[in-house]
């Protein structure tokens, strides 16, 4: 069974610790039942289940540290892993940076599980292919798909007295539905911890307007256009930089972070970076919360300390920025790990309000293939893809050709016009925006 | 796709943080050099395998029994953030039941549970077959026997001690930031696929595979911000002979960088990045416009991957990919044609699964299929595509072209790219002597950031180095460059590129593809190449 009750990994992992000789021992067990389809061409085309369970083992002597890791579960296997790490932290160099593993901690109530999730059959997932080819199919379109849930749970505990636990469930669904001559292309996806609110049917309704709607794309020129981003658009942007917002690059000199010195500075005295900064438009609230009801995350992170809900940008300032144990206690702050979902605050516009407020805009499915350019600005490029619509006098017009987009989210997040309801996407929550002044590079010939 | 991100370089928070994507069980370094798994014993394994199978009614069954070793090492400044050492063993099984695949793989590696993992395989085959409209035809194999093979390696890096590597990158790293680098991370990956395929046509193969990669990743701090460079180095199907960074594998190009072709002074390249760092931190921005190009292998080699190796896949032109990494401009239609201008008349693109050093390389594919080298671009005209035994009817071709690979046992394998390469100029002419008819230009080497749509048509590439050329010599560094162009206008303004004696490999160690997605590792050789009249972009940007 690779899905443990908190009672059997608890008392796994105590057996495990029992062998351990090391000064300092760090255990993290984790399990996960999955299982997957893939449809394209209006087919099946593969599908699969899986099952594991691994037992890492992390071992400290000193400053000398080692991991090793196992899937088998029998009493010499456990013996063998503990060794190996034992074995590992002694071939291991001094790391100057260690940090003790941390003690017993509390967390808050765990919302990652839902029993629905863990009851899915493969019968069950060939239906929910077929819910999303046969509408296609019946308008003459042609789908591609793909659908995979998967049970999984953690636990850590170490020698110090840690211990925690928490189960979750996670499915996510996508199709891309496209006009048999290739003219026109529609996508959708959904995320969600309990499955019995997927309906693949429902979702894939939506690509099937936008394959159709997206037919005989118009070129237009590259420029700064006004966009409606839907969730799907932004997320990438977002997550790229809540991603670099760590403390330790901007504190080093390489980071957007980083503070920017000023005439008259003193070097000694003048901060590092730029937390307590305004750096957004005031409407952007960006935080993490375990327990939110419909993007939760784990209410630990992978070194078992709790997460609990936080702040990183307030009003459009810097708030805080996630840091390491190593780095808080070289610059005398608080520990501040990285939160496990990014969730944005929206406004009262819905998607129809923004664009019947729009004069002239452009309305944005998804961005694609999104890389960085200069990690000083964040300036990233990449394409929009999957239903790309132009907005005049607050109707959508017809559809544009796709845009290779050159921007950052910094100016993005300072030319907001609207926000709308946060939906969950990859288990995050972000709001459909409009914005002002993005900046559109050149033109693609891709559906 | 390509994934850069797939292994966390740095500091690892907690162990959460330090599980790898290649899962498995760590072991201790001398026990990667365990015998592998007795063949006989392999063999008797896959025919239980073979046989539930086709007692369950499957018409075709293969097992891959595989076992994966890694090793990667990785090191920041005077530190050293990990060693990890991981092992994977296990079994897949793929079959056709009712003219449909079905997948199912275990760790379990007893006789009972390899046949229900089996019978398994076969489950699910049934079970989709109730919406499968088109069944799986296979191109016929002819079953080889019991067969082996071994990447040509002269130095098992799973051999060489752990001291001292980690030694060498401490060296790299003193050596960057001797010479201007502020920070450093330098990483060491191992790869040792045991990978061993059986099928009902009659196959057992037997075949060891070796991966090599040592990146670094070096930033330079000024006063008015920072710049960062990457090496040099490429991934390679060599073992650790590779870093002996011998004098006969270097090529000079005259005011630039070093470029390396069959092994990597990599001590050299971060000296030079150090110093490079600081040109970079005081160079001037390009002024946007068009340019004639000159690429060198070590960044050509990701133009060819974005731009050839992924719109030549036939699972991406026939819509298989369409919901992820998304489908090809280059349609079957204009194969069909002919007449289809994917490049200049000079431009000649093959694939292969044979080049030496290179990451593709082994002696069959991962569905028993004899690896080769076929054309893909002949003389500018769009030839040929990347294949499998399932898709060759679909071109009317009677032979796959060796192209399936899973990144283990776990997953199920698919259509990956093989090495797509450039043909050298027949004249053996130097990369100077590219450089040397360019009056207005820039040379750019290694690879910096990418980005291409959906269906291949409209890309931008970054780099690690550029320089401005000036009636036909490189002058100085110059910063903030990108190029954007569409495929078919990009390739048709090949005009000219270096011999044999420049031809180099370079190679994406994770390539990204599928859903669930899987990696893979390809290499593309190519010399060095001019482009005329791009259009060059300034990426510097006030927010």
């Amino acid at each position: 069974m690779t899905i443990m009750t908190e009672k059997a990994a608890k008392t796994l992992l105590e057996k495990v610790i029992k062998l351990s000789k090391a000064d300092e021992v760090e255990v993290y067990l984790n399990g996960l039942v999955g299982g997957n389809i893939r449809y394209a061409r209006n087919t099946v085309s593969t599908a699969g289940e899986e099952a594991d369970l691994t037992l890492a083992v992390q071992s400290t002597f000193g400053k000398r540290t080692g991991v090793a890791t196992i899937n088998e579960f029998d009493d010499a296997s456990l013996e063998k892993v503990v060794r190996r790490s034992e074995e590992l932290a002694k071939l291991a160099p001094e790391n100057e940076e260690h940090m003790p593993v941390f003690g017993p901690q509390k967390y808050v109530e765990s919302k990652t599980y839902f029993e629905s999730t863990a009851n899915v059959s493969p019968e069950i997932r060939a239906q929910a292919a077929e819910d999303s080819i046969a509408p296609s199919k019946k308008n003459k379109l042609v789908s591609s798909g793909f659908l995979e849930e998967a049970v999984t749970f953690e636990a850590i505990m170490n020698n110090k007295g840690l211990f925690a636990y928490n189960p979750a469930t996670n499915v996510d669904f996508s199709v891309t539905i496209r006009t048999e001559d290739g003219t026109g292309s529609g996508w959708v996806t959904r995320n969600y911890s309990d499955v019995k609110l997927l309906d693949t049917a429902k979702a894939s309704s939506i690509a099937i307007t936008k394959a159709k709607n997206s037919v005989d794309a118009k070129a237009m020129e590259p420029g700064k256009y006004t966009v409606i981003l839907e969730p799907a658009a932004s997320v990438g942007l977002l997550r790229n930089m809540v991603n670099s917002m760590a403390q330790r690059a901007a504190d080093e000199g390489r980071s957007f972070l980083s503070y920017k010195p000023k005439e008259g500075d003193d070097p000694e005295k003048a901060p590092k970076n730029r937390l307590g900064e305004k750096m957004f438009d005031e409407r952007v609230n960006i935080s993490s919360d375990p327990q939110h009801p419909i993007a939760p995350a784990a209410p630990f992170g992978g070194d078992g300390y709790p997460r609990v809900k936080t702040d990183w940008i307030k009003d459009g300032v810097v708030v805080n920025m996630p840091n390491t144990p190593y780095w808080a206690k070289k610059t005398g702050v608080d520990y501040q790990p990285q939160g496990g979902n990014i969730l944005m605050a929206g406004g009262d516009s819905s998607l129809e309000d923004m664009i019947a407020n729009t004069r002239r805009g452009i309305l944005v499915t998804r961005l694609w293939y999104i890389r960085p350019l200069d990690p000083q600005t964040l300036l990233y490029t990449g394409l929009t893809r999957d239903g790309t619509f132009y907005i005049e006098d607050g109707k959508i017009k017809f559809p544009v050709k796709n845009f290779r987009f050159n921007e950052s989210p910094i100016v993005m997040l300072n030319n907001i016009e609207a926000l709308g309801e946060p939906q969950r996407i990859d288990g995050n929550m972000i709001p459909p925006m409009k914005v002002r002044d993005f900046t559109f590079s050149s033109l693609s010939d891709a559906v | 796709m390509e994934r850069r991100d797939f292994i966390k370089l740095g500091g690892a928070a907690g162990m959460g943080a330090l599980i790898l994507p290649v899962s498995g069980m760590a072991v201790s370094a001398d026990q990667l050099l365990d015998r592998p798994m007795d063949v006989a014993y392999k063999k008797k394994l896959a025919d239980i395998a073979l046989n539930a199978a086709k007692a369950k009614g499957a018409t075709y069954a293969d097992a891959r029994i595989g076992r994966y070793l890694n090793q990667f090492v990785t090191t920041a400044e005077k530190r050293v953030d990990n060693i990890v050492n991981t092992e994977s063993a296990g079994i897949g099984i793929r079959v056709i039941a009712n003219g449909t695949w079905g997948f199912a793989s275990t760790s379990n590696m007893t006789p009972d549970s390899i046949a229900k993992t089996a019978e398994k395989a076969v489950a699910v085959a049934k079970a989709n077959s109730k919406f499968q409209t088109d069944p799986v035809k296979l191109a016929p194999v002819k079953g080889v026997g019991e067969v082996s093979w071994k990447t040509p390696i002269k130095k098992n890096a799973f051999e060489v001690p752990v001291k001292e590597k980690v030694d060498m990158l401490m060296a790299v790293n003193d050596a960057a930031m001797q010479n201007g680098a502020n920070y450093i991370t330098s990483v060491l990956f191992l790869v040792n696929e045991q990978k061993y395929f059986a099928s009902t046509d009659g196959s057992y193969i037997d075949q060891d595979v070796h991966r090599l990669w040592a990146p670094f990743f070096a930033t330079a701090i000024g006063e008015a911000g920072f710049k960062q460079r990457t090496g040099l180095g490429n991934p390679v199907g060599m073992g650790f002979e590779y870093l002996d960074g011998k004098e006969e594998d270097k090529i000079r190009v005259s005011g630039a960088n070093v470029g390396y072709k069959n092994s990597y002074d990599i001590i050299e390249d971060a000296t030079a990045a150090g110093q490079q760092l600081k040109a970079k931190l005081k160079a001037k921005s390009v002024e946007p416009g068009k340019y004639d190009l000159v690429l060198d292998p070590a960044h050509l080699m990701l133009t060819i991957h974005e731009s050839v190796g992924h719109p030549l896949e036939l699972d991406r032109v026939l819509g298989y990919e369409a919901n992820y990494a998304g489908t090809s401009f280059a349609t079957l239609d204009k194969w069909k044609s002919g007449k289809f201008q994917y490049g200049s008349d000079i431009v000649n693109l093959f694939a292969d699964k044979t080049q030496d050093y290179s990451l593709g390389k082994v002696a069959f594919d991962d569905e028993g299929v004899k690896t080769k080298q076929w054309d893909l671009v002949k003389d500018g005209i769009l030839v040929n595509y990347q294949a499998t035994r399932d898709q060759v009817h679909m071109i009317d071709q009677k032979e796959s072209h060796g192209c399936c690979y899973s990144q283990s046992w776990r997953d199920v394998q698919f259509q990956r790219m093989p090495n797509v390469s450039l043909r050298p100029n027949k004249k053996d002419i130097s990369a100077d002597d590219v450089i040397k008819d360019v009056e207005d230009g820039i040379y750019i080497a290694g690879r910096g950031s990418f980005s291409i749509d959906q269906q291949r048509y409209n890309f931008q590439f970054g780099g690690q180095l550029f320089y401005e050329i000036k009636n036909g010599k490189i002058t100085e560094q110059i910063e903030d460059v990108a190029y954007q162009s569409n495929t078919q206008e990009f390739w048709n303004s090949c005009v000219q590129m270096a011999g044999q004696s420049d031809y180099r490999l370079g190679g994406s160690f994770f390539d990204g593809k599928g859903q669930p997605s899987q990696v893979s590792a390809v290499s593309h050789g190519c010399p060095t190449t001019r482009f005329n009249n791009v259009n060059v972009i300034n990426t510097a940007r006030k927010v």
